[in-house]
């Protein structure tokens, strides 16, 4: 029994049957992705789990609970935290508060009405804040205005503002996507850091093999909005409808 | 001190300063003098106007200015106020404190409706929403609607809601002064100091309502600098990073509305202390939109900018109109003739009833060339005198400020 349960989920847009039928678990402290080709319903997927759409039918169970209807700032509250293909930071923010931010929606909850107090008398929260921005090296920068820095840099700012919260599984999206060459290889190691320093679940959707191939203990291959193989890395490497998923069909 | 950091201290001290000083400072020329006449802003009516509109705009800006939800319908808040003092002054007495107090509680509720409604949607939307509630309310109290449904005077329409002889004032003892008072210490009590060919006067009504918007200024700079602050600037930044980090947009915004539109609610109750007359054109359009001119001018997300952006607007309201032709000819004498007479042509729309021409001019200049309004102006004359005392000020204080 995995912490993400996705049982016979299917999603269907006017004439379009974005998703058919989807199995998927994904097990406690593993790192799991989703690969497909492009139009494969990964991103539509990834929507259904964070709330965002709604299956036509199936259910989404994470550690037990159902996530569906449920609204995004629930389910964060439950423990899932996203990070987005295009980092959603707050642009206006000095990096010290983004960071901070997380922090007190999960000491605090969904709302607090925390007018009176000063920030800065908050000795734990400015704590954790600053761990976090040790471990992905962006101590130096926490005074920055979050819009001024490099596309890598809001990456990882975004990566610190959910991995704040201690969440008990992770889902990327594409964390790679638009990235230069150096910037990936940097995403990637500060993923596999993040892997061996604290064994969060994680579930990445990716179109980078390299990225994939690198990271995940297990993938699941989604095509025409339905998986075709779930396995582990080196047996997909080579499989048949894989290739053909990616390649079209052999032309015998 | 008072759980400010130094800097915000500094600032709300120089608040306090000003205000107490308000009566000598904005009479820089002997009463006397045709600079006198003409500039000498501090006299009780326009100084109780300063500290009331300040007020006004500094919760206006605790919506506006850190969530960044433009609310164009403001002035209903400031209205409803206004009508719940007065009904305390004819029901209970003239005392000052039930009806400030009650005026607070009814904008209090009638933000509620209102911002429940109109913050399901955000953006032009939202405004359009304010604006429509507010015309609707402006239209009610303007007809007397509620009156006429009940049979009996709620808003008084076009006449506008006063005090009685025969109102019933239950509270009212046979010895209180007929005019608005605290414990018996008249609005209008007032002490006139004459030094020199300078006349100062000091009125109890004016330091009122400047102790009231300075516990106002403090408890926003206390709101800018808690965590529940830096919640509201990050919903003006990201909502979606907001509500996938686990926290609730809507009870947050729904407190922001709710604060600022009980700022306006006192702001409306105090105006009616001052003056216990109140009509529905407080509510009007125009209202609302000489609140969100006010704090566009002075710095929107600024903690004092709104407060100066307010006291320019009803400065130039007050002194540029009551210039008039015969004022500029008495400027102008030394001049031959004809030279008097262009000027006098050339300046006279802009004055008197043409002052919301100057008024309009600037407001342009200030968007156009000054887009962070008069605390920008501030910013750059304090960079071109003391490039190193800013840049030290930055690195100390950077982490707390927001970017503007």
């Amino acid at each position: 029994m995995g912490i993400l349960e996705v049982k016979g989920v299917n999603k269907r847009f006017g004439g379009l049957q974005a998703l058919g039928d989807v199995n998927l678990s994904v097990a406690e402290n593993t790192v799991h992705a989703i690969i497909g080709p492009n139009g494969a319903g990964k991103s539509t997927l990834l929507n259904v789990l964070v709330g965002k759409l709604i299956p036509d039918s199936g259910s989404v169970m994470f550690d037990g609970q159902s996530v569906l209807g449920r609204k995004p700032h629930e389910i964060n509250q439950m423990g899932i935290s996203r990070v987005f293909q295009t980092p959603e930071i707050f642009a206006d923010l000095s990096v010290f508060e983004n960071v901070m931010i997380p922090c007190f929606a999960k000491r605090d909850g969904a709302f607090r009405m925390h007018a009176i107090e000063s920030t800065h008398h908050e000795k734990d929260i400015a704590e954790q804040a600053m761990a976090i921005l040790e471990d992905v090296n962006m101590a130096d920068k926490r005074d920055m205005i979050a819009s001024s820095m490099s596309r890598g840099d809001k990456r990882r700012l975004e990566m610190a503002m959910c991995l704040v919260q201690d969440p008990r599984l992770l889902l990327l999206d594409e964390p790679t996507a638009g990235m230069a060459r150096a910037d990936t290889e940097n995403t990637i190691q500060l993923l596999k850091d993040i892997r061996t320093k604290r064994g969060i679940t994680m579930a990445i959707i990716e179109h980078d093999m390299n990225v994939v191939f690198s990271l995940a203990e297990r993938i699941t291959v989604l095509a025409q909005g339905t998986p075709l193989v779930e396995d582990v890395p080196e047996k997909i490497k080579g499989h048949p409808k894989v290739r053909e998923a990616y390649l079209g069909e052999a032309q015998v | 001190m008072l759980g400010l950091n130094s800097r915000d201290l500094k600032l709300f001290l120089l608040v306090v300063a000003m205000t107490m000083l308000a009566p000598i400072l904005l009479n820089p020329f002997p009463a006397d003098s045709a600079l006198g006449e003409s500039f000498n802003a501090g006299y009780p009516a326009l100084l109780q106007r300063f500290v009331i509109f300040g007020l006004l705009v500094i919760g206006f800006n605790i919506l506006f200015g850190l969530t960044g939800y433009l609310s164009f319908g403001h002035a209903a808040f400031l209205g409803v106020g206004s009508y719940a003092a007065v009904w305390m002054f004819k029901l209970l007495s003239y005392n000052v404190i039930p009806a400030i107090i009650l005026s607070v509680i009814v904008a209090g509720i009638f933000s509620v409706v209102i911002g429940y409604v109109a913050l399901r949607r955000s953006g032009i939307y939202f405004s359009i929403l304010t604006l429509a509630f507010a015309q609707m309310m402006y239209a009610i109290a303007y007809s007397d609607l509620v009156g006429k449904f009940l049979g009996t005077i709620v808003t008084n329409g076009e006449t506008g809601l006063q005090v009685y002889a025969d109102d019933p004032q239950i509270l009212a003892s046979p010895g209180d002064p007929v005019l608005p008072h605290l414990f018996g210490l008249e609005m209008n009590a007032q002490t006139v100091l004459a030094v020199g060919g300078w006349e100062f006067t000091f009125q109890f009504g004016y330091y009122l309502s400047a102790l009231v918007m300075l516990a106002g200024f403090y408890l926003s700079i206390r709101i800018f600098r808690s965590p529940f602050g830096m919640m509201l600037r990050a919903i003006k930044s990201n909502q979606t990073r907001m509500s996938y980090t686990g926290l609730d947009t809507k009870p947050y915004m729904l407190a922001a509305f709710v604060i600022s539109g009980c700022y306006a609610g006192l702001a409306g109750g105090l105006m009616s202390s001052m003056d216990p007359l109140t009509g529905g054109e407080r509510m009007f359009w125009t209202a609302s939109g000489e609140i969100v001119v006010m704090s566009i001018l002075g710095g929107v997300g600024t903690l004092i900018g709104p407060v100066l952006g307010a006291g320019l607007i009803k400065y130039l309201e007050n002194i540029i109109s009551k210039i008039n032709d015969g004022i500029l000819h008495q400027w102008f004498a030394f001049m031959p003739d004809w030279l008097d007479n262009l000027l006098v042509t050339i300046i006279h729309p802009f004055v008197g009833k043409g002052w919301h021409l100057t008024l309009g001019l600037l407001f342009m200049a200030v968007v156009i060339f000054l887009p962070g309004g008069l605390m920008q102006l501030g910013e750059k004359i304090a960079a071109l005198f003391g490039r190193k005392t800013k840049s030290d000020d930055d690195a100390k204080t950077g982490a707390t400020e927001p970017a503007e």
